[in-house]
């Protein structure tokens, strides 16, 4: 990916600011946030090449290796 | 022997007519081969029979049932759609009956989450939508046939076998009194989603069918609602679903419900329990009623068609050839502009004006529309009755921002039927689009525009109700007559093959008032058309543009109707 764009210190916060809000809304909501998450974090970027990285990068190494 | 099904029970608002058998001929030995034969009496097979009547072709119809289709079915007919009925004499008494309309809410959670406005001034000739039932429809154009004695209808006759000959199609009809056998030289197979014809020649349609399931039913129900589009997504009294209503003539609504995957029939196509989803439906939206059940059927949705809508003297259309979903009313307004498409190639070929290559341009053409009716109804199906996990999580994500956030609104959209332009047709030619900064484009349909006539008349008239059956060269000048070369060509091409008329649009309101001159004065046909001096346009004669030219000559003209009316392929 690109070099990075966000302070390593604001990474952190955006680390515990998702963890939290994951744990706020429960599992039972948790893919509905993230979904309206990715919706909305595109819309802001405004790049769908972007986009589609990004989730390309977000499907990677998903399951443990057997 | 063969006997209509149908069992119709009485309707709250329409008396279904019953067609009764008349012996045909050939059951007593005449031998006749018609120009053309049409396999299905419903909306699209009626408005082939009329399309192929205005090109002076007489056809015959056969209908397995003894009436029209029961229910509102297709109920919504767009603009485009009412410029073919113009063209076919039946705009009027539609909408003498019809409900216009031009926008739709949809509801989440008890907010409007999308407002559909679809554009309407008073330069237009129609409304963008009209909601009519389909029994509606199918009689209004049965009344019609039957008045201009405009095709031979023949009920309770059904296609059994066909055999395709290198001359003729024969089908095997079978009728009340046994059956009997007749000669075509083209069919029309207008069979609907079930096609015989399609059956019995061994085709099969490709595409996609998706897995959500709606029960659609009409009520009569009395309320002061204006007509429009409503949805409501995952109301709370029919959690996980989505549910349509649509306002028809004579107090009638419909109501269309989404059925859950993996849904009991036995339960769900229970009157009493379609009943019970309906006054929840009322409930939620506050209608204190009353309100009574007419009719009930079951829709899927479908991305389904055939690979070429012409197998070699039989021509597919509307649901025999196409399924497509349900959103956007794309179904009966792709089977008219199918109709529109054919009647005229057909009537040439049978003319001999047109060498019979001239119909596979029917299949290319409908076929572009298909795929890109698929592309768009997909996308609106695909939120309508999310096919997937995925698609579903999204889609309720979008639903949850749009709450708050106007950026998520637009994926709402149910995507409108809108009049399609044959950009790649084998049939366009003249100078490239980017020569015009304005009008439609080549394969487009013509824009209706309104001409004002000296303010006399309230509305004036509009350019669609100028034009001719055949083709039409749109000539436009600042005054002054057709030039020598073109009147030469107009002149010798309605001697020969190709019905061809003029109108010229003028910018000075000439004191020539014969046919074929119209006055533009405010210049806004000049201005639409992006026109000037010397402009032509040549419209085919379903109002599609089949070439344009900055400056037209007569050869140009010539070349263009040759390449469409070539008389060997």
């Amino acid at each position: 990916m690109d070099k990075p764009t966000l302070p390593f210190g604001e990474l952190e916060r955006t680390f515990d600011l998702v963890a939290q809000a994951i744990d706020e809304v429960g599992p039972e909501q948790e893919s509905l946030l993230l979904s309206k998450l990715a919706l909305t974090l595109a819309h802001q970027l405004g790049d769908y090449d972007k986009v589609a990285q990004a989730v390309a990068i977000a499907k990677r190494d998903l399951a443990r290796p057997e | 022997m063969h006997h209509p099904q149908s069992q119709h029970t009485q309707s709250l608002y329409f008396d279904y007519p019953r067609y009764p058998f008349v012996r045909p001929p050939e059951m007593d030995g005449e031998q006749s081969r018609y120009p053309v034969v049409i396999v299905g009496g419903g909306p699209v097979g009626l408005c082939s029979a009329l399309e192929l009547a205005k090109h002076g072709v007489r056809s015959v119809v056969l209908e397995e049932d003894e009436t029209v289709s029961e229910g509102s079915r297709a109920l919504s007919i767009s603009r485009r759609s009412f410029e073919i009925l113009q063209q076919l004499d039946l705009s009027e008494r539609f909408l003498e009956k019809a409900l216009p309309w031009t926008s739709g809410k949809s509801f989440y959670r008890g907010k409007v989450v999308f407002e559909l406005e679809m554009p309407h001034t008073d330069d237009e000739r129609f409304f963008p939508m009209v909601n009519l039932q389909q029994c509606y429809i199918e009689r209004f154009m049965v009344e019609q046939i039957t008045e201009q004695d405009a095709a031979e209808l023949r009920w309770h006759s059904k296609v059994i076998a066909v055999v395709l000959r290198n001359d003729a199609v024969e089908l095997r009809v079978d009728t009340p009194e046994g059956e009997y056998t007749l000669e075509a030289k083209y069919v029309i197979a207008a069979d609907g989603a079930r096609s015989a014809l399609r059956r019995l020649l061994g085709l099969r349609m490709s595409g996609t069918s998706f897995q959500g399931e709606y029960l659609i039913a009409d009520i009569k129900l009395s309320t002061d609602r204006p007509t429009e589009r409503l949805v409501w997504f995952d109301p709370a009294t029919n959690p996980g679903s989505t549910v349509l209503m649509h306002k028809q003539p004579d107090g009638m609504w419909r109501v269309d419900y989404q059925l859950q995957p993996g849904y009991d029939p036995e339960v769900e196509l229970d009157e009493a329990n379609i009943r019970s989803r309906i006054q929840e439906q009322l409930d939620l939206i506050s209608e204190p009623g009353p309100w009574e059940l007419d009719w009930f059927s079951l829709y899927k949705a479908h991305c389904l068609c055939l690979d070429d809508y012409r197998v070699g003297r039989v021509l597919f259309v509307g649901d025999a050839a196409h399924l497509v979903p349900i959103f956007g009313v794309r179904g009966l307004n792709s089977g008219f502009a199918d109709a529109n498409n054919l009647g005229w190639k057909l009537a040439c070929v049978l003319k001999g004006q047109a060498a019979s290559g001239l119909l596979d341009s029917y299949s290319s053409e409908r076929r572009e529309d298909t795929q890109e009716t698929f592309r768009q109804a997909g996308k609106s199906t695909a939120f309508m009755t999310p096919p997937s996990r995925g698609c579903r999580l999204l889609r309720d994500a979008v639903l949850s921002l749009s709450l708050s956030e106007s950026f998520a609104r637009g994926l709402i959209n149910p995507r409108q039927s809108a009049p399609f332009a044959y950009l790649e047709s084998p049939l366009n030619s003249g100078e490239v689009d980017a020569v015009f900064e304005q009008g439609p484009r080549t394969g487009a349909p013509l824009q209706n525009v309104r001409i004002c006539s000296g303010g006399q008349s309230e509305r004036g008239t509009f350019l669609l109700d100028h034009l001719g059956v055949g083709f039409t060269l749109l000539y436009f000048t600042e005054e002054g007559p057709l030039p020598e070369d073109i009147a030469h060509t107009v002149h010798s091409m309605r001697r020969s093959q190709a019905p061809l008329d003029h109108l010229v649009i003028s910018r000075r309101s000439a004191n020539n008032k014969a046919d074929g001159w119209l006055a533009d004065p405010e210049g806004r046909v000049f201005e639409k058309y992006g026109a000037s001096h010397g402009t032509g346009y040549l419209v085919r004669p379903d109002a599609h543009v089949a070439a344009r030219w900055m400056r037209v000559s007569g050869k140009g003209v010539q070349a263009a109707l040759a390449r469409i009316v070539r008389t060997t392929d």
